[in-house]
């Protein structure tokens, strides 16, 4: 194969990773809100834990999209 | 800028060009930059920002110091619930990266400006100023004790090897993943508004799809909006999981 075509499949490949941390985000600001709505006196000590939660979720999609822009525009 | 050019490149803005002629100390590049210009503004409007609005101590504060103390008081407030009372001593570093992320983040959002934040270089020492922090505080204040971060308690004993180990990988990727994910998301946000702005110039200059061409403009007011909320939220992510950090150098063992 192509070198280069190769390289832009893999970018592509990498960018799958952000979908699955996006579904990860989802589901931590959608457990947040449903526990909100059970119980919203509780809710607003409980956001910077989701926070917090939906950062480091989201930190390991932003892998993924570095990985996507090594192979595009540094290797 | 982009139409004159044939292709459009979203990587351009964050190229650093010396603003002063070549310095250079024992072989070293110590050129004043654009990056070099815009920390030095971003640390005078904190200053002036801060100076100017806490200069009356007024008890019934103005707007500007009403603005500042909530700024102040938020900063405490997430230092006191995350790390405990005596995490206050750590408060003017998580103060310091904080408003200095904060104002660089917003700062660069001005079309035109340059984003410090969106350099790894910058963003990872950030992150090594922090974790050395904790390591050295650690050490000095718990002595041998501060490894009881690698041994949680209550792990069978054919499992403490594999769990210590994965501790001390954890450990070691933090000062990666957190200037990591503050650098690339502005620089993700940034290379997003790029491309959109570039969207507008194509459809514009193809003719009879130039009737499109406000759709990318109305999606670019909505990443932006979006970018101020994840500029703000970046700066408090990076802020709230240094004082986690720290609480470890504190309170170490589980």
């Amino acid at each position: 194969m192509d070198p280069a075509a190769a390289k832009l499949l893999g970018a592509g490949i990498a960018a799958i990773g952000m979908g699955a941390a996006a579904i990860g985000v989802g589901q931590i600001f959608g457990s947040y809100l449903s526990g909100a709505l059970r119980n919203p006196s509780a809710a607003d000590g409980q956001l910077p834990r989701a926070f917090i939660g939906a950062a480091l979720a989201e930190g390991l999609g932003i892998f993924a999209f570095v990985v996507a822009l090594i192979l595009l525009f540094v290797a | 800028m982009a139409a004159t050019e044939k292709v459009i490149d979203p990587i351009h803005q964050f190229q650093i060009v010396p603003l002063s002629g070549k310095i250079s100390i024992l072989g070293q590049d110590y050129s004043f930059t654009n990056a070099s210009l815009y920390m030095v503004i971003v640390v005078g409007i904190a200053c002036l920002l801060m100076l100017y609005g806490t200069r009356k101590r007024a008890v019934v504060p103005g707007r500007l110091q009403a603005a500042m103390e909530l700024f102040y008081e938020f900063t405490v407030d997430t230092v006191v619930s995350t790390t405990g009372k005596d995490g206050l001593r750590f408060l003017p570093l998580v103060f310091s990266l904080f408003i200095f992320v904060t104002i660089s983040n917003y700062m660069g959002l001005i079309p035109g400006a340059f984003t410090v934040t969106s350099h790894i270089i910058v963003t990872f020492a950030f992150a090594m100023l922090v974790i050395l922090t904790v390591i050295i505080y650690g050490m000095i204040r718990h002595g041998a004790h501060f490894f009881g971060l690698f041994v949680p308690s209550g792990v069978p004993k054919i499992l403490l090897p594999f769990i210590s180990l994965i501790e001390i990988v954890s450990f070691m990727s933090r000062p990666v993943s957190l200037s990591m994910r503050l650098f690339a998301n502005m620089l993700a946000g940034h290379i997003a508004l790029k491309v959109f702005a570039g969207f507008i110039i194509m459809l514009t200059a193809a003719g009879g799809w130039a009737v499109l061409a406000p759709l990318p403009l109305l999606a670019m007011v909505a990443i932006n909006a979006l970018e101020l909320l994840v500029c703000g939220l970046q700066a408090f992510v990076f802020a709230i999981l240094t004082c986690i950090y720290l609480n470890d150098a504190l309170h170490p063992g589980h």
